[in-house]
């Protein structure tokens, strides 16, 4: 759907990616690693010092108009007055995409029912909850029915509940076809709602693909094990097994890094019974994105969020 | 077409917020009331007094009083517009295919209007007091104060959207307006004012206003000063509002 090609830009530098039509696109990244601005970008609110970018299909640099009509935008702080009823926002939204009076309050109406706004959509959007402000939002990039919409961290700041809710209309948009890009900073929201993944720090892709891929590519899966006795001995024993890339001994457990869990599990087990050693405790671990991030950048995205 | 349908909604959106806003009706108005009713007392010892310019006391102070007014009325529209990108509302405009002339024209078409309004109010206060003025000098007065008013918004929202936070906007302000206002003779009549205080006043765009208005009020509506007035106004208004619509158009967090 886009290809974007940025360089030289002080906050982003570089970032090389393609999002395919109707799909559901995360980029992830600690606060401060270039995710707004890129989206910024891409959405014709910044100017690109270089680099060249196709959105929905146009040449960001000359056709920036084009564009407009053809992608949503919700940025962080959301964008509607808090002095004016939803209902109003979603009118004059439709009315600057060309839609007439009629047009646009039947749009209007759609939104609503569509986000469940029927109780809040009359009344100022200063009243309204975190979770109603939101689904507005979201309603106000979505009047004219764009092809994309860019999300700039849909879900901060939000109750579990809301958050929820805002990963269904996500999911609803890609049922209808429409493309999303998102940014966000939870590892849990990359990895349940998104399709494909590009993974930012410090201005550049360090990792991109399916959550899946990126997972097992770095770090397989971990197999952490306890028994009763000397662990240097489990160690020993099982360590040089094929299957096995990386193990250490960590407050007398033992960790296994293996390409694949559940086939790993059984050998282990088989070893250690072979061997009489008894087994306390056994857990497999999948690898979130957070080791990923850790693999590539060296630091965990909590640590770097915080 | 765009341009007009653009500036018609923006107008609309922002008019809309001002008249649902019992508030700044009720200050929209009573601002000239209480201006010509603190300043009623002070006039009329003053008008017998050697140096005071020809024409009644009202006829006098009343151009004053607007040109201040349309200054005023206009200066502070920044702050509402620096809330707005807090909200994120400015940029979720710039995303849509609105024009960015619209953007800034359409909200400076709703501040000149509410100045006119506000004029057109004080002067019809003044009339019983002795204020003279025939109907077509009521309609070019207000024409000029309402550029007064376009031109000062067109300057406010461009400073508004380049300093982004109340805390540089109110000093910028605050620091500019009286100066400005002293500089045109709006306060006292630069007649008595030494050479280079006249220099600068002479740079002073505001200062052709304050002539425009006071020949106006002494019914010389075919003064030169009159259109001279007008057009370097008119003439400002379009650039003001040119650099504030590339100000919209531009980057802004």
């Amino acid at each position: 759907m886009f290809k974007s090609r940025q360089r030289q830009v002080e906050a982003v530098a570089g970032v090389d990616l393609n999002v395919v039509r109707g799909e559901i696109f995360g980029f992830l990244g600690p606060n401060g690693a270039g995710k707004t601005t890129t989206l910024r970008m891409l959405a014709t609110l910044l100017p690109p010092s270089g680099g060249t970018a196709h959105v929905a299909g146009c040449d960001l640099a000359t056709q920036p108009g084009k564009i407009r009509e053809r992608i949503g935008y919700v940025g962080q702080a959301g964008g509607a007055d808090r002095e004016i009823t939803g209902r109003t926002e979603l009118v004059f939204q439709g009315r600057l995409y060309g839609l007439s009076v009629s047009a646009a309050q039947k749009r209007a109406a759609e939104l609503i029912d569509m986000l469940e706004l029927e109780g809040a959509a009359d009344r100022k959007v200063g009243t309204y909850s975190g979770g109603q402000k939101r689904r507005l939002d979201i309603g106000l990039g979505l009047v004219h029915n764009p092809q994309l919409l860019f999300l700039d961290e849909p879900t901060t700041g939000l109750d579990p509940q809301s958050r929820a809710r805002v990963w269904e209309e996500v999911r609803k948009m890609h049922d209808r076809g429409t493309t999303v890009f998102l940014t966000t900073h939870y590892l849990d929201e990359a990895d349940a709602l998104c399709d494909r993944v590009a993974i930012i720090d410090y201005g550049r892709i360090v990792a991109e693909g399916t959550p899946e891929e990126l997972k097992r590519a770095i770090a397989g899966d971990v197999v952490t094990f306890t028994v009763a006795g000397e662990p240097q001995v489990a160690l020993n024993l099982v360590k040089d097994q094929q299957f096995v890339r990386e193990s250490s001994v960590e407050d007398g457990a033992i960790h296994l890094y293996v390409d694949r869990g559940e086939v790993a599990m059984p050998a282990i087990l088989r070893l250690l019974d072979g061997a009489g050693l008894q087994l306390m405790t056994v857990e497999l671990h999948r690898p979130s994105l957070d080791d990923v991030f850790l693999r590539r950048t060296g630091r965990s995205l909590r640590e770097a969020a915080a | 077409m765009k341009l007009i349908r653009d500036t018609w909604l923006v107008f609309g959106r922002y008019f809309g917020l001002f008249i649902h806003n019992p508030l700044w009706v009720a200050v929209g108005v009573l601002q000239p009331v209480l201006y010509l009713v603190l300043f009623a007392p002070l006039l009329k010892p003053l008008q017998n007094m050697p140096g005071f310019p020809r024409g009644g006391a009202y006829n006098v102070f009343v151009p004053a009083l607007l040109v201040q007014l349309g200054m005023f009325g206009a200066a502070g529209v920044g702050f509402s517009l620096i809330s707005e990108l807090r909200f994120g509302v400015i940029e979720r405009l710039r995303v849509t295919p609105v024009s960015r002339v619209a953007l800034l024209f359409g909200r400076a078409l709703r501040d000149m209007l509410s100045i006119a309004v506000q004029s057109l109010i004080l002067i019809l206060i003044a009339l019983p007091f002795g204020l003279s003025i025939n109907p077509i000098g009521i309609i070019v007065v207000l024409g000029l104060i309402g550029l007064i008013g376009l031109l000062t918004a067109s300057i406010a929202y461009a400073v508004a959207l380049a300093v982004k936070s109340e805390d540089s906007y109110a000093p910028i302000v605050f620091t500019s307006t009286l100066p400005i206002l002293l500089t045109s003779g709006v306060l006292l009549p630069l007649g008595l004012a030494p050479q280079w205080l006249k220099n600068i006043a002479a740079f002073n765009p505001l200062s052709y206003a304050v002539d425009a208005a006071r020949a106006i009020f002494l019914a010389h509506l075919s003064d030169p000063s009159v259109l001279k007035g007008v057009v370097i106004l008119a003439v400002l208004s379009v650039v003001a509002v040119v650099i504030g619509a590339r100000q919209f158009g531009r980057a802004v967090a």
